[in-house]
Formats: C-alpha cells, sequence, structure tokens
C-alpha cells in the first residue's frame, strides 16, 4: 500500500474483508452486535422467567417498613423505618469501614514497607514475617480471628476497663465522650476552619518565596499557634463570657449496658483491624519495592549535599517512590473496599449483610437488590479510581 | 481473529443448544433420576452431613421420603447446602426442587417470594437463652441487651416486634454462621442468645459450660417450619403436601417403617388407602399406588423421624405430637 | 599511635590484628543488626517484649496443652486450655476430599500427583520439557481429570456435589486460573487494540469485574445464573461457580497481561511489524511468549489471590476446604468450645502453607527473571 502511494497509481482494489480498514469496522459491528445480543438474550429470558415464577419485580419494595433493627446506625433509623432507610445506613457502614480501613491500612503498610528495609535485624525480620503471614491467609480466617482475640481479651460491661470514668472498654465495645456543640461553638469552628485555611495559602506563599530566594522560614510554631492555641483560647473567652459552648455526653453502665457517649462497636474494631492489617501486608510489600526502585544514588547524593537522614527520606525518597507505589496502591484500596463485603461473618452491618442479606431474605428481590448492590461497588471502586488517579497525577514525573 | 472467532462460534453454539423447554417439576426430577432438596449448612437435629458425608436430620428425611415417593428411591437426593441468605433465591430460580431447610411459613414467603409452604414439618418457636448470673428470669427484662442471632432469618423480626411491643430497647447483632453465634454469645459480646427453641437447644452444647445457662419460659413467635416448593406447579405442591401428610397419618394409624409390609393386609380401609392397597390415589398427584408406603418404609413415620433426630437434641414431643395425644400436629384425612 | 610506626615489622609483613572485638562474633552481630543506634535498640526491646508477650501462650495451647488423640468432644474438654487437635485427625480425610467416596479417593491422589507432576515441568523443566509441560497442561490433561474426578469410562460415577474439601478448593483455583489464562489474553490485548469498540467493549468488562465483590458474582452465578436462562437449561452448581471465578479472575489476568506487553520494548513490535508478520502472527510469535514469561509472577500472585477467594464458595453452599472444617464443627460428636477455634487455626496453617509456598516460588522466579531483563 505504500509503494501504491509512493508511485502514486490507484492502489488495487483488495476485497472488503482483506481491508484492514474495514475489517476492523465489520469485527468491531460484530462484537457490538454479538454484546448486545447476549444481553437482550439474557434479559427477556430473565423477564419471562420471574413472570413464570410469579416473582415481581420494581424498586417498589423500598418504601415499605424494614421492621428489623441495625445495630449500627450513623443516621436516624428504627424498625419501622423503610428499606431505603437501612439501605443507605448500610451504605454508610461500608463507607465507614472502608475508609478507616485505607487510613490505617496506609499507615500500617508504610511503617512496615520501611520496617523491612531496617537495619535492625530484628525489626527486619518481625516486618517480614508479619507480611508474609497475612498476606498468606484468608482474609475471612484473619476476620473471625481478630473477632474472637478482641472479644476474648475484654472484659464484660461490669468490669469495664475505664479511663478516669470517661472513657470505658469492654467486649460491648469502646465507649467515648460525645461532644454536643452549643450554640455558641459555631464560632469556635469557624476560627479553627479559618486558621488552617490562612497556614495553608501562607505555606504555599513561603514555598514560593523559598524557591525564588533560597531563604526557608520554619511556620510550624506559628501554624501550631494559630490552629490549636487561638481556637482554645476563644474557647476559654466564651466559656467565661457566654457559657460552656461545648458539653459533654459521658457514658455510663444504665442495666446491662453502657449507654450515652459515642460507642465503638466491637465488630467495626475487629473488622477494621483485620482489613487493614491484611490490606497493610500487601501496601507494605509495594511501599519496600517502590523504595528500593528509587536509586541508591538519590541517597547518596542527598548525603553528599549535606542533607540528614530523615529529610532525605521524606523530601527526596518517598517522593520519588510514591510514583511506583500509588498505582498499586490503588488497587489496594479497591481490593480493601470489596473486602469489607466480609463483615457480615461477624456481624458488621455493612451494605452485604443489611441489603444483600437481611432485605434480600425479606423481600426476595435478588435480581433488584443484587443489581443494586454491584452498581453500589462499582460506583465506589470508580471513585477510588478517579481520586487515585488525580492523585497520581499530582505525584507523577514532571519531565521538563 | 481466529481464536476470537471460535469463541464466538462456540458461544452461540451453547446458547443455541441451550433451548430446551421446562416440564413439570415432577417431569423434571424423575428424568433426572434425582430430588434437588435445599437443606441448610448444618443444623444438628434438622440438617447436619456426619463425616462420612452422609445427611441425617428430620428435614433431611423428609427429603427422602419425598424422593422415595417420587423416584421409588429415597437415596436418590442431591442436597444442596444453602445459607439462610441464598435459600429463597435458590427455590425460585430452580437451583433445588424443594426446599426443606428449617424455614418458618410466613405470609410474605409464601405469596410474594414466588414460593409455596406445603406445610408444618415441625412446630417451634422463638426462645432466648441468658446466662444465668445474669439473674433475668423473663423475657420481660431483657431491656437494654445485648442479644445476638442470626441474620436473614424470622428472628430478627421477631425480637425487633417484642422488644417494641414491651417498650424495651436492645442491641441486636446479627451473624451469617450459627458458629459465630455461638462463639461470641459465649465470649459475653451479647447477653442474650435467641433463635428457635430446638436451635438454642442444639447448639447450647457447644458453649463453653452448658449448664451455666438457662432458656428463659416466653417464646415470643409462632415458627412453624415447613418445606416449600415453587409457586405455580400445583401437581408438585400437592406430592410435597400429601408426602407430609402421609407421614404424620401414619403415625396416627400406627404404620411404621418396620410394620409397612404387614400393615399392607390390615383391615382398616384408611390404612388401605394410604398404602396404595384400595384405590388410585397415587393417579391423583401423579404417581403410582405405593408412593407412601415407600416413603413410610425409607423413613419411618413422623414419630420415628423425630425419635430418631430431635430426641437427641433433649426436646421433647410438646406441641409436635399429635393432637390427641395433646399436641397440635393434624394432618387432614386420607380420603 | 606512633609505637606502630617505629615498630620492629618489615613493611608488608605486619601480622593482620584481629578486629575489635565489639565488631565480631556475636556481640558485633547483636550491636550492628540490634543496638547500632539509640532508637534501634529501643525497638528492639520493644520487639522482643512482643515476643515474650505473644509467643509463650501461642505454644501452650498449641503443643502443650493441647489435646492431640481425641475421639469426642469428651477428651478434648478434659483439655480447655488447648486446641483438640483430634477432632482435625478424625476428620482430616473429610477436609482433603470433601463428601468423595473413600474407596475412590485414590483418583483424587492420582489426579493431584498427575498436577504436580505438569507444574514442576511447566514451572522447573527446561526448554522442551517445559513445552509438553504446557500442550500437556492444557489439552489432554483437563479431560483425564475430569474423567478421573468424575467418572464414566468404566470409573463409578461421583457427582459434584459430593466433590469437596482441598480438593475442590484446588479444583475451583486451578480450573479458574488456567480458564481465565486465555480470556485474559484475549481481553489484555482488546484493551490494548486501536479499535475503539473493542477496546472500550474490554475496559468495561475488566473494570466491571474488578469493581464488585467476588460475593455478589458467586451469588448471582450460583442462584441467579438459571433465572437469566431458558426455561429447563441448568448448569452443574460448580460449574457455574467455576464460570464466575474464572471470568473474575480473567479481569485481574488481563491487567496482569497488559502489564507485560506494556513492557515490552516497541521496537519487538515494529520489529514483527518489519517482518512482515500480521497482528496475530507477530503476537503469538514475538509479543506473547515474551509477555507471559515476564508477568509469571504476577499470574503467580493471581492465582495466590484466586486460591485464597475460593473460601467465599461457603455462601453459595459448595463445602471447599473451608466450609468442610466449619461443616465439621457442627457435628454434635464434636460440638465443644475449643473445636472451632482449633479447626480455624488449622485451616490458617493449610492456606499459608499453600499460599506461601506458591509466593516463594514467585519470587524466586522474579529474580531469575529480573536478572534477564536488565541490561
Amino acid at each position: 500500500m505504500a509503494e501504491a502511494a509512493v508511485t502514486g497509481s490507484k492502489p488495487d482494489r483488495v476485497a472488503i474483508l482483506n481491508d484492514p480498514r474495514w475489517r476492523s469496522i465489520i469485527f468491531q459491528v460484530v462484537a457490538l452486535v454479538l454484546v448486545i445480543t447476549i444481553g437482550w438474550y439474557l434479559v427477556t429470558n430473565t423477564q419471562a422467567n420471574m413472570e413464570k415464577r410469579n416473582i415481581g419485580f420494581g424498586l417498589d419494595f423500598l418504601s415499605i417498613p424494614a421492621g428489623f433493627d441495625i445495630i449500627q446506625t450513623l443516621i436516624p433509623y428504627t424498625s419501622s423505618s423503610s428499606y431505603s432507610q437501612a439501605f443507605f445506613v448500610s451504605l454508610i457502614n461500608t463507607l465507614l469501614v472502608a475508609i478507616v480501613g485505607i487510613f490505617f491500612a496506609t499507615i500500617l503498610g508504610f511503617i512496615a514497607g520501611v520496617a523491612r528495609l531496617s537495619s535492625n535485624w530484628l525489626i527486619k525480620n518481625l516486618a517480614a514475617v508479619y507480611v508474609e503471614v497475612f498476606r498468606n491467609v484468608p482474609l475471612l480466617l484473619q476476620i473471625f480471628f481478630w473477632y474472637h482475640a478482641v472479644l476474648k481479651t475484654l472484659p464484660g460491661p461490669r468490669q469495664s476497663l475505664s479511663m478516669l470514668e470517661i472513657f470505658f472498654l469492654n467486649n460491648r465495645g469502646v465507649y467515648l465522650p460525645g461532644p454536643q456543640p452549643q450554640g455558641s461553638f459555631w464560632i469556635i469552628c469557624a476560627l479553627l476552619v479559618g486558621a488552617v485555611i490562612t497556614m495553608v495559602v501562607w505555606k504555599k506563599r513561603e514555598d514560593r518565596r523559598q524557591e525564588l530566594t533560597g531563604e526557608r522560614r520554619d511556620l510550624f510554631g506559628i501554624g501550631l499557634g494559630l490552629i490549636l492555641v487561638l481556637p482554645m483560647v476563644a474557647f476559654v473567652v466564651i466559656w467565661q463570657v457566654a457559657g460552656t459552648p461545648l458539653t459533654w455526653d459521658i457514658p455510663t453502665l444504665r442495666g446491662f449496658n453502657f449507654g450515652g457517649g459515642i460507642e465503638i462497636l466491637p465488630e467495626l474494631l475487629s473488622l477494621v483491624i483485620a482489613l487493614s492489617v491484611y490490606t497493610g501486608a500487601f501496601i507494605a510489600e509495594n511501599v519496600r519495592s517502590g523504595i528500593q526502585a528509587v536509586s541508591r544514588g538519590q541517597t547518596e547524593a542527598a548525603f553528599a549535599l549535606g542533607i540528614r537522614p530523615g529529610p532525605t527520606m521524606r523530601l527526596i525518597i518517598i517522593p520519588q517512590a510514591l510514583r511506583v507505589i500509588i498505582p498499586p496502591l490503588t488497587s489496594q484500596y479497591l481490593n480493601l473496599t470489596k473486602n469489607s463485603s466480609l463483615a457480615v461473618a461477624i456481624a458488621y452491618p455493612d451494605l452485604v449483610a443489611v441489603f444483600m442479606g437481611t432485605t434480600l431474605n425479606q423481600t426476595g428481590r435478588a435480581v433488584e437488590i443484587v443489581g443494586i448492590t454491584m452498581g453500589i461497588y462499582l460506583l465506589l471502586s470508580l471513585l477510588t479510581s478517579v481520586i487515585m488517579n488525580w492523585y497520581n497525577a499530582r505525584v507523577a514525573l514532571v519531565e521538563r | 481473529m481466529k481464536t476470537f472467532l471460535k469463541t464466538t462460534v462456540a458461544g452461540a453454539a451453547a446458547i443455541i443448544i441451550a433451548g430446551a423447554a421446562q416440564a413439570a417439576t415432577l417431569d423434571d426430577i424423575k428424568k433426572a433420576g434425582v430430588l434437588k432438596c435445599g437443606v441448610s449448612q448444618g443444623l444438628p437435629g434438622f440438617s447436619n452431613p456426619d463425616d462420612k458425608g452422609s445427611w441425617a436430620g428430620i428435614d433431611v428425611d423428609y427429603c427422602k421420603a419425598l424422593a422415595a415417593a417420587v423416584l421409588g428411591d429415597a437415596g436418590k437426593v442431591k442436597y444442596v447446602p444453602l445459607s439462610a441468605k441464598v435459600r429463597f433465591t435458590a427455590l425460585q430460580s430452580g437451583e433445588v426442587d424443594v426446599l426443606s431447610r428449617n424455614t418458618t411459613w410466613t405470609f410474605t414467603r409464601d405469596t410474594n417470594l414466588g414460593i409455596n409452604f406445603v406445610g408444618i414439618l415441625y412446630y417451634d418457636g422463638q426462645g432466648f437463652m441468658v446466662r444465668k448470673k445474669l439473674g433475668v428470669k423473663s423475657a420481660k427484662g431483657l431491656s437494654g441487651t445485648a442479644v445476638c442471632t442470626n441474620t436473614g432469618t424470622t428472628t430478627e423480626l421477631n425480637v425487633a416486634d417484642y422488644f417494641k411491643a414491651n417498650g424495651m430497647k436492645s442491641k441486636l447483632v446479627a451473624f451469617e454462621h450459627a458458629n459465630e453465634v455461638v462463639a461470641a454469645y459465649d465470649s459475653g459480646r451479647c447477653d442474650v442468645y435467641t433463635t428457635d427453641r430446638s436451635g438454642l437447644a442444639a447448639q447450647r452444647t457447644k458453649l463453653k459450660d452448658p449448664n451455666e445457662h438457662m432458656v428463659l419460659p416466653e417464646i415470643i413467635s409462632k415458627e412453624p417450619l415447613g418445606p416449600a416448593v415453587r409457586q405455580g406447579d400445583d401437581q408438585f405442591g400437592n406430592i410435597g403436601r400429601w408426602v407430609l401428610n402421609a407421614l404424620i397419618i401414619a403415625e396416627e394409624l400406627g404404620v411404621t417403617s418396620k410394620n409397612v409390609d404387614q400393615m399392607m393386609s390390615s383391615k382398616s380401609a384408611e390404612i388401605q388407602r394410604l398404602l396404595g392397597v384400595k384405590g388410585k390415589y397415587g393417579s391423583y398427584i401423579g404417581l403410582d399406588a405405593g408412593w407412601a408406603a415407600r416413603a413410610i418404609k425409607a423413613v419411618g413415620n413422623y414419630g420415628e423421624m423425630y425419635d430418631r433426630n430431635v430426641t437427641p437434641l433433649g426436646l421433647a414431643r410438646g406441641v409436635n405430637n399429635l393432637w390427641n395425644k395433646g399436641g397440635i400436629l393434624y394432618a387432614p384425612p386420607f380420603r | 599511635m606512633g609505637q606502630f610506626q617505629t615498630s620492629a615489622y618489615a613493611p608488608g609483613a605486619h601480622p593482620d590484628l584481629p578486629p575489635p572485638p565489639s565488631t565480631v562474633g556475636i556481640v558485633g552481630w547483636l550491636r550492628t543488626n540490634l543496638f547500632s543506634s539509640v532508637f534501634n535498640s529501643v525497638l528492639t526491646i520493644l520487639a522482643i517484649f512482643l515476643l515474650l508477650v505473644a509467643v509463650p501462650p501461642l505454644l501452650d495451647w498449641s503443643i502443650f496443652d493441647a489435646a492431640w488423640m481425641a475421639e469426642s468432644k469428651d477428651d478434648c474438654l478434659k483439655n480447655p486450655d488447648g486446641a483438640c487437635w483430634g477432632f482435625v485427625t478424625s476428620r482430616f480425610g473429610q477436609f482433603m476430599y470433601g463428601f468423595y467416596p473413600s474407596a475412590e479417593r485414590w483418583r483424587v491422589d492420582l489426579v493431584g500427583v498427575l498436577t504436580v507432576l505438569l507444574i514442576g515441568m511447566v514451572l522447573f523443566g527446561k526448554g522442551k520439557i517445559r513445552g509438553y509441560g504446557v500442550l500437556i497442561f492444557l489439552a489432554p490433561f483437563p479431560v483425564a481429570a475430569f474423567i478421573l474426578l468424575y467418572g464414566g469410562v468404566g470409573l463409578t460415577v461421583v457427582e459434584t456435589n459430593q466433590w469437596g474439601g482441598m480438593m475442590l478448593t484446588l479444583v475451583i483455583a486451578v480450573t479458574g486460573i488456567t480458564a481465565s489464562l486465555p480470556l485474559g489474553v484475549l481481553l489484555a490485548l482488546g484493551r490494548r487494540s486501536n479499535m475503539p469498540i473493542i477496546r472500550n467493549l474490554c475496559v468495561i468488562f475488566i473494570e466491571f469485574w474488578r469493581g464488585v465483590p467476588l460475593i455478589t458474582i458467586l451469588f448471582m452465578a450460583s442462584v441467579m445464573f438459571p433465572l437469566f436462562m431458558p426455561e429447563g437449561v441448568n448448569f452443574n452448581q460448580l460449574l457455574r461457580a467455576l464460570i464466575g471465578v474464572a471470568l473474575f479472575s480473567a479481569a485481574y489476568m488481563a491487567e496482569v497481561i497488559r502489564g507485560g506487553l506494556q513492557a515490552i520494548p516497541k521496537g519487538q513490535y515494529e520489529a514483527a511489524s518489519a517482518l512482515g508478520l500480521g497482528y496475530w502472527q507477530s503476537m503469538r510469535l514475538i509479543i506473547l511468549p515474551q509477555a507471559l514469561t515476564i508477568v509469571i509472577p504476577g499470574i503467580v500472585n493471581t492465582f495466590i489471590g484466586l486460591f485464597k477467594d475460593t473460601t467465599l464458595v461457603l455462601i453459595i453452599g459448595l463445602i471447599d476446604f473451608l466450609s468442610a472444617v466449619n461443616t465439621g464443627t457442627q457435628d454434635v460428636k464434636w460440638s465443644a468450645f475449643t473445636v472451632p477455634m482449633t479447626a480455624y487455626v488449622f485451616a490458617a496453617i493449610v492456606y499459608f502453607i499453600f499460599c506461601f509456598g506458591m509466593s516463594r516460588y514467585s519470587i524466586s522466579l522474579e529474580k531469575n527473571l529480573a536478572t534477564g531483563h536488565k541490561q
């Protein structure tokens, strides 16, 4: 073909099937038609089957009262609330465990990853044992393990471990005092937000100045003062002038169990531990290979410039390692979110437990419910991917 | 390209070949030569595999009786262990022919899930188990407790209803598997363990010290457990219903697995009808005359099933006795 | 200092002095490896403390206080603070083979031995042996294994609902990974294709399967599949689970293979077309052999993941290894409170042995491959 173009003569007529462009178009159309046919085939079958077996279809069931209780509800919910409310409660529970799990898994993973490269023999090998053991045992077993470990070590509610009689720990959960903001509390919040924004802007400007002049001013002290001390001073002033801006709901033993305050369930606790320990082991491997991927020369060059080990790690090694770490880190985050669906094994009321479990059982709407559940997980995956890709683009190598 | 074409052709062929029409459940079972029976993943007394892998329990016996009636061989059952979560979908979709899995007969399940219950195999009720040292003597004193149970069952709803009706509060901790419920209750996660009373009796042996626990007197719900079949196949529904009735009637009439052959020559007209000596009752449900005799011979009458499976759990017959012996088992007459 | 310079030795005749005692022997090792700085010393002491807290109770429970021989729960209840290993030994056959009839278990063993031999050929063989291994693995082996496991041709038929235990776990994992390989290759090629519709279809497929939990897929494959099919069409339950697992792992496999494809220098593609090879030819002869070799560690890791994930088939009623163990604990004969913990620990150890072995292999492979590809 290239020859034909050069000599300017008309190319020989090729049979449509042999022309790569036509072939690719035909190929794609066939594929598309095939996919649509299969999809249509499945949908019509399902419709016919459901009609025949007298199974209803539709989302009307979502407005029916659910009739069951959920042990952890971050938004108002009672057993007379509707299935759709149960859905949102369980979705929020899934999000909670995923976000908290991701947070701790990342910390644990980074610590263990760095520890695997430690010069301390014991630490290095302990980290290796941690990674190998927890990577190679199914998560379900680990969830059981942590749950029973948590339950077995903690005392019953009447023998609670307590700190200052305001924090309590027993096998029904962790109980913390719950903050109850009063009318004037918004002033302190506003001050805090204002201080943080000011510091962020200021830090940006200082960075720019440092790039231009090379001078470096340490903003840590000022930042600490502005963000911590200012709201505290305001708190005291308001307290003196207008009465307390914040009261605390202290948990107390009421009957068989504690009431009041903030309650963290042992199910949530052990699920978060299990998910972050399991995922942390994978992240540790990613971190280790990421750090090892940064050339040794970078460290030596930094030392030669007189930069101390701490800043070397923070300013030179980690930013470069992050480029290698982030893509696999994203998949670990996705895995953690999906793995949180094992929660039902230990009674944590997540989406799969409440919606694909109890709700499906009460209503029998398998197609709708499984469809919605899959859709939600898909959405969460996409969301995580988008956020991580955005972050990845930020840390990616900018080539000049 | 070639590989892709091959895959495509193979896929299309699979779809075309797959288009055989479905007949009635009975014909399907006869054609397959095996009855697909949905059972639990392990509940002592109801359906539980032993270390040889053979299933035993009162739910299992029902399946055996059904297989004996339909296929003539109680061994031709394929047991499909189902979690509470998947059981109804499995029956709806044809994964199993009959669901005999300690399932409570309720209005919604019977009408809205595309399934039909054929009768009651075991009258159960939901009860509470607590530690003796908790000092609670009645379920009315359980306000503010943490309650452990199984997810995907009616127990979840019953607890919510009961506590609400009595103005009490509770924290319901619902697990997927019975093992976890027991373990969590035993390690003190909950004050109360609630499930059907038969389940309480069965699971109690797994506790560290079974004697430290007691079952409260209240029974907060009716839990009529029975087998279910798919909606829309009345013939198979009738078979399921009357196999169950035949087992109960057999106990009433004193027909057992041992004496069923002698009973063939009994003078009693009802026994003759039941065992197919007289009349063509089998043909009304698409079976031969000896269906009920085979079922009884395979698993015995209801009393034998109960004694073999449920009595070892320490549960007396109670309401599950015949109506004329102080219970509420009452099968319609066989005529 | 000065005394050395004025010493009586001739240049070069100075005998080697031993290194300072603090840098050799146990003390030296301890100093460099455990107590090189204050921070390290603190860490070391913390770590030793942790080990002292964790290890002795573990040993007590698993070895010293355990009931090694037990006929039933009563024997185990005599050792309430230890594991109940008697439970494991009494049910071991069921954990390994499920409800597969005892008389026929040699068939499973045979398939196991054949699989190990073949995998050995593929993984450790060189040149032709590896080639033959792959060929046998792809064509005659699955058929032979199926006939051996299922029956027919003179062997007693063992229905798939009697399959179980470790055998079923391995069947699911090995079949899943084998079936997902060709599918994964197609998807990976499709995702890198320049035909927009094909590419997007592949992207949608991959991201869909990677985005949803395996539980939901298994649920769908197991209980909803008959709803999707015309009336009367019903596949075997195991087959349906296998399809679900294979599609799920195909999506992961596609991403692993795509990584390998991206790692092949552009020059290889150009060289292939310069030789006049068509797309499929150049893929088959030039690109894929290289790409697949690079990604073997990734494939092994996917396999490990799949192997662990098979525990989820519990929810759809297949008795895999973990659910065989779980079902065992429901037996009235063994209903003692020490039994479930023992069962889980045993399961964890077995999974660990399998997965750890595979991951070691993948690491050693990674090292071997790394030397080959670095310039």
